[in-house]
């Protein structure tokens, strides 16, 4: 039972990670009827916004401390933080809690950035052919996995948590399990609950806001609410870069789960797509739900009991293929996924 | 026994009864044209009867043979042709390739590879396509490319991809919707030819009055779902229950 | 203007590909694994085509083929015999199985939903490459030969080193002719015209396959399929059909490319692979004949040549001038070149499909006619 529930919780990052990105996903499909594959790239930008000023915080201002020595008896550099430095106690505060901080940065910054990538880019592909949107967003996504990765190199780099968030958290106590046998890292708890709060700010947003009643009725019918007059265009671009926002905070975010590293775009690219077309294409919810049960499903399939199981009814261990064939066995029974509409992106 | 049977057919859409008991029968060689106002579900019964939408009750025989539930293909293997409301073609070949495609569905069937014939020496598929192109005043337009064709054109082609296949039974939907009275006029001028050299049976779903009287040999009228009047063009015209229908819509 | 035959295009075709070791030889390319690859990459590209050009389904997943062709074509080496023939039939058959089975799934649904679902088929074949199928693929390490493998066609040799590809007896690698030519040190080699002359037949099937019914009914499936359903037409089989040859072609492709280096490993199978059999087809013009070849060739080319500038060679074309704008050129130039190809195939990608939807072949057509208007200009017609 413990051991059911503590797969639960591991689900639940990767699942975080899936829900936030597919429902970005699928605003886009849904309102301007493209489809990104740049999508994932943004997830990784996020990242390495976050390593970014991890990294400049960590200048340093090296000073040549003349009682000591260091190893080879010359005079022992100390390095110390410019923000350290300036700030004191605070600056080592600021280092502390680079990541959250990082979501300051990373807001307006992936707001721009999905706005640039709309207006310079999208925009002209609205009347292409769909294959023509993947194409032109699949390169771009490949140019800025590229330019990261000439930037920050090939290999994963650390971002540190917060100190307070870095041990684990005996949570199995909560709900009545033996001490111990529940333990889950704080900060993977800090990043459910983070995509729990976006998640439910995008849906207030497009459930209270009359922007957001716009945005959900030219998601059912795009031509209708372009002839009442409204700028559909423009709020189309906004959305855009909401949608940018929220994959780049979880990407933000998720540097303290996961190293990040140049390729985790087109990583959680695909992923990302079996978990927009299992939910339902242009089904927000959907698309969360999927998320959810599908990061789950992998952490499942990942446990030695459920492997043990399925290594003693003579099959090899399917961890790795779970997703998709999940995902296939869904689509043949409900080829609109499972909350899908019709219609949409049929044509 | 008409060729197309229509029996008790019912069709919901949440709370709306879309078709409430509809009954039609076709007459081999007749012309018949469902007229109604707007809503009354027109293409609701079309649609019913082309495959795409699957009647709640009721049966629809052609030819003798139940159609309900078979794919859009197997109607037209059967023998019914369809005319869209705004012209459906393949915009991207020329017009000779365009009446060749029913050509070739009509003699090898819905699937066959035939990945080593060459189109271009079929010459008996060639010669039936030219020939229908030809009858129907294309033929000098055949190797353009029929994207950029007019509209009036593009419906002439659309005729000749349906009549080519020698169908029993051409459906016409709407036909000259958004046209122009001269594009009008064409369109009824082509229908009459076609009704003079060829002996096939049509419906027609209209909205224009001055189509249906040049055209139809008898009509049923179509109001919130159900058949509300029926029979000749005469008896139509002057039919109350029609006028009141139609009250305020359009000349009758 | 001059207008092609298909006789004369095969003829053309059929004479450079057989010369290309002479031909190739001023741009550097001519040695034989490299347009070895050409030619697998050629016939990989051509298949896809009549997928993708002739119908318009996307599919992601066609890597997955070709790792598949390979993956069999090395069984058939380790088990059967080194004879090429016998691993090129099985690599055909089982891709042509393989893609019957995705393609029947994939196909149930159209437009980006198809391209998904290719998607996550190729990422699920890579996944699987890379552990439950393990026993098949050998996982990480990749399947290579052995000494102590059956090949029980070959008999029993005295094996001290690992045995080589060949066609009854012929080396694939070995070069049967190496003439001093022009100044050229020219390789004529086996593999390459094993290659080149299954290039040629795909080449050919494919341009009986544009020019038949069924290459009709495809391009129909592209325009109109509701049109195509109202004809009396099933679309889905046409499809499917289309699905599985462009299949085939890709295991066949996948199987070369196990006789140019007998081994194989599962990062043949991503989805990114796929999609730079997209890229070369979209590059050298979809829907169009020799577009795909062309798209292949340039792709591959520019790949060998600038994954091979480092920085040295860079700062070389720039020596003469002065330092700062030798180190300000060589700056900018490369983050494109050695290792950051991928960005330059990235951009190459956008570029095409922004500026040049119809490739290059489109490109070389529009090109042509302005060549000619500004001649007419110039006499005054």
């Amino acid at each position: 039972m413990d051991a059911i529930f503590l797969q639960i919780l591991n689900g639940l990052d990767k699942g975080s990670a899936y829900a936030l990105i597919a429902l970005g996903l699928t605003l886009i499909f849904g309102t301007l009827g493209v489809v990104n594959f740049a999508h994932g790239a943004l997830f990784m930008v996020g990242a390495f916004i976050a390593v970014t000023f991890s990294k400049v915080l960590e200048i340093s201002k090296v000073t040549v401390d003349p009682d000591k020595v260091d190893f080879l008896g010359n005079p022992a550099k100390i390095k110390v933080p410019y923000v350290v430095d300036w700030f004191g106690s605070f600056g080592d505060w600021i280092i502390d809690y680079t990541i959250p901080i990082s979501l300051l940065f990373a807001i307006p910054v992936m707001i721009l950035i999905g706005v640039i990538m709309e207006r310079g880019l999208i925009r002209h592909f609205y009347h292409r052919p769909h294959a023509d949107q993947i194409l032109v967003t699949f390169g771009l996504a490949i140019v800025m996995g590229e330019l990261i990765k000439l930037w920050f190199g090939s290999e994963s780099i650390p971002v540190h948590v917060p100190e307070a968030y870095k041990s684990a958290l005996d949570i199995g106590v909560w709900f009545g399990f033996e001490p111990g046998s529940v333990i889950y890292p704080n900060w993977r708890l800090v990043y459910f609950f983070f995509s729990v709060i976006v998640l439910s700010g995008v849906f207030a947003f497009l459930r209270f806001t009359t922007f957001g009643m716009v945005v959900r009725a030219g998601m059912a019918d795009r031509e209708t609410v372009g002839l009442l007059g409204i700028n559909i265009n423009k709020r189309f671009t906004i959305m855009f870069g909401i949608a940018a926002a929220v994959a780049g905070t979880a990407g933000v975010m998720y540097t303290g789960v996961n190293k990040p590293v140049f390729h985790m775009g087109m990583d959680f690219l695909v992923l990302s797509f079996v978990v927009v077309v299992v939910g339902g294409m242009g089904s927000l919810r959907g698309a969360v739900a999927a998320g959810f049960l599908l990061g789950i499903l992998e952490s499942f399939a990942s446990m030695p009991l459920v492997k043990d199981a399925i290594a003693a009814i003579g099959l090899p261990s399917i961890d790795q293929i779970i997703i998709y064939l999940v995902a296939v066995v869904i689509l043949l029974v409900r080829p609109r996924g499972l909350m899908g509409k019709a219609g949409v992106m049929e044509d | 026994m008409g060729i197309l049977e229509v029996q008790n057919v019912n069709k919901h859409f949440g709370g709306l009864h879309a078709l409430n008991n509809v009954n039609l029968n076709v007459e081999q060689g007749s012309v018949h044209a469902l007229i109604g106002p707007n809503g009354a579900g027109k293409s609701t019964f079309l649609n019913c009867l082309i495959g795409k939408l699957k009647p709640d009750t009721g049966s629809v025989l052609f030819d003798g043979q139940p159609v309900l539930g078979k794919k859009p293909h197997e109607i037209n293997q059967l023998g019914v042709s369809r005319v869209f409301q705004t012209p459906e073609i393949f915009t991207d070949l020329t017009v000779l390739e365009n009446v060749m495609i029913p050509c070739y569905a009509h003699r090898d069937g819905p699937f066959r590879v035939n990945a080593f014939g060459r189109v271009r020496k079929d010459k008996g598929v060639r010669d039936q396509a030219e020939h229908m192109l030809e009858d129907l005043g294309m033929k000098e337009k055949m190797h353009a490319h029929s994207g950029s064709l007019s509209r009036g054109d593009k419906r002439r082609l659309e005729m000749a991809m349906c009549l080519v296949q020698e169908p029993k039974l051409l459906l016409l939907d709407e036909p000259t919707a958004g046209m122009a009275r001269a594009d009008t006029n064409n369109t009824i001028d082509l229908l009459k030819h076609i009704g003079e050299t060829r002996n096939i049976t049509k419906v027609i779903i209209e909205h224009d009055m001055h189509v249906v009287f040049s055209l139809a040999t008898t009509i049923s009228v179509l109001a919130q779902g159900a058949i509300i009047a029926e029979g000749l063009p005469d008896d139509i015209k002057g039919h109350p229950k029609v006028r009141e229908a139609y009250l305020g819509e359009a000349e009758v | 203007m001059v207008r092609f035959n298909d006789k004369l295009t095969l003829l053309i075709f059929t004479a450079l590909v057989l010369a290309a070791p002479l031909i190739l030889a001023p741009t550097g390319a001519a040695y034989p694994d490299l347009m070895q690859r050409f030619a697998i990459y050629g016939i990989f590209a051509i298949g896809f085509n009549i997928l993708f050009g002739l119908t318009g389904y996307l599919s992601f997943g066609h890597a997955a083929f070709l790792g598949v062709g390979s993956y069999a074509a090395m069984w058939m080496f380790k088990l059967l015999s080194m004879n090429i023939i016998p691993a090129l039939i099985l690599s055909v058959i089982i891709a042509g199985l393989f893609s019957l089975v995705i393609g029947y799934i994939s196909l149930r649904r159209s437009g980006i939903y198809f391209s998904i679902l290719t998607l996550a088929f190729a990422e699920m074949s890579y996944k699987m490459a890379y552990s439950v199928l393990t026993p098949l693929t050998n996982g990480e390490t990749g399947l290579q030969l052995a000494l102590d493998d059956p090949r029980i066609l070959d008999g029993v040799q005295a094996q001290d080193s690992l045995p080589s590809t060949n066609l009854f007896g012929f080396e694939m690698k070995e070069v049967f002719w190496n003439p001093h030519i022009f100044g050229y040190d020219l390789q004529f080699n086996y593999g390459y015209y094993v290659c080149a002359i299954l290039l040629i037949l795909s080449f050919y099937i494919a341009m009986r396959i544009f020019r038949s019914p069924f290459g009709l009914m495809l391009r129909a499936v592209k325009t109109n399929q509701t049109r195509l359903n109202y004809t009396g037409i099933s679309s889905r089989p046409y499809t499917l059909a289309a699905f599985v040859i462009s299949g085939m072609f890709a295991g066949l492709a996948g199987g070369l490319l196990a006789t140019m280096d007998p081994s194989v490993g599962a990062e043949r199978m991503q989805w990114t692979v796929g999609g730079e059999v997209v890229l070369m087809v979209v590059l050298g013009g979809m829907g169009t004949l020799i577009g795909p070849f062309l798209g292949a060739i340039f792709i591959k080319y520019f790949e060998n040549i600038f994954s091979k500038i480092n920085e040295g060679v860079v700062h070389g074309w720039f020596a003469y001038l002065p330092d700062w704008a030798d180190n300000l050129l060589a700056a900018i130039v490369s983050p494109f070149v050695g290792k950051g190809w991928h960005l330059t195939l990235g951009l190459l990608f956008m570029i095409v499909v922004i500026f040049l939807p119809g490739g290059l072949v489109d490109g070389g057509r529009r090109l042509f006619r302005w060549v000619i208007r500004a001649d007419k200009k110039d006499i005054g017609v």
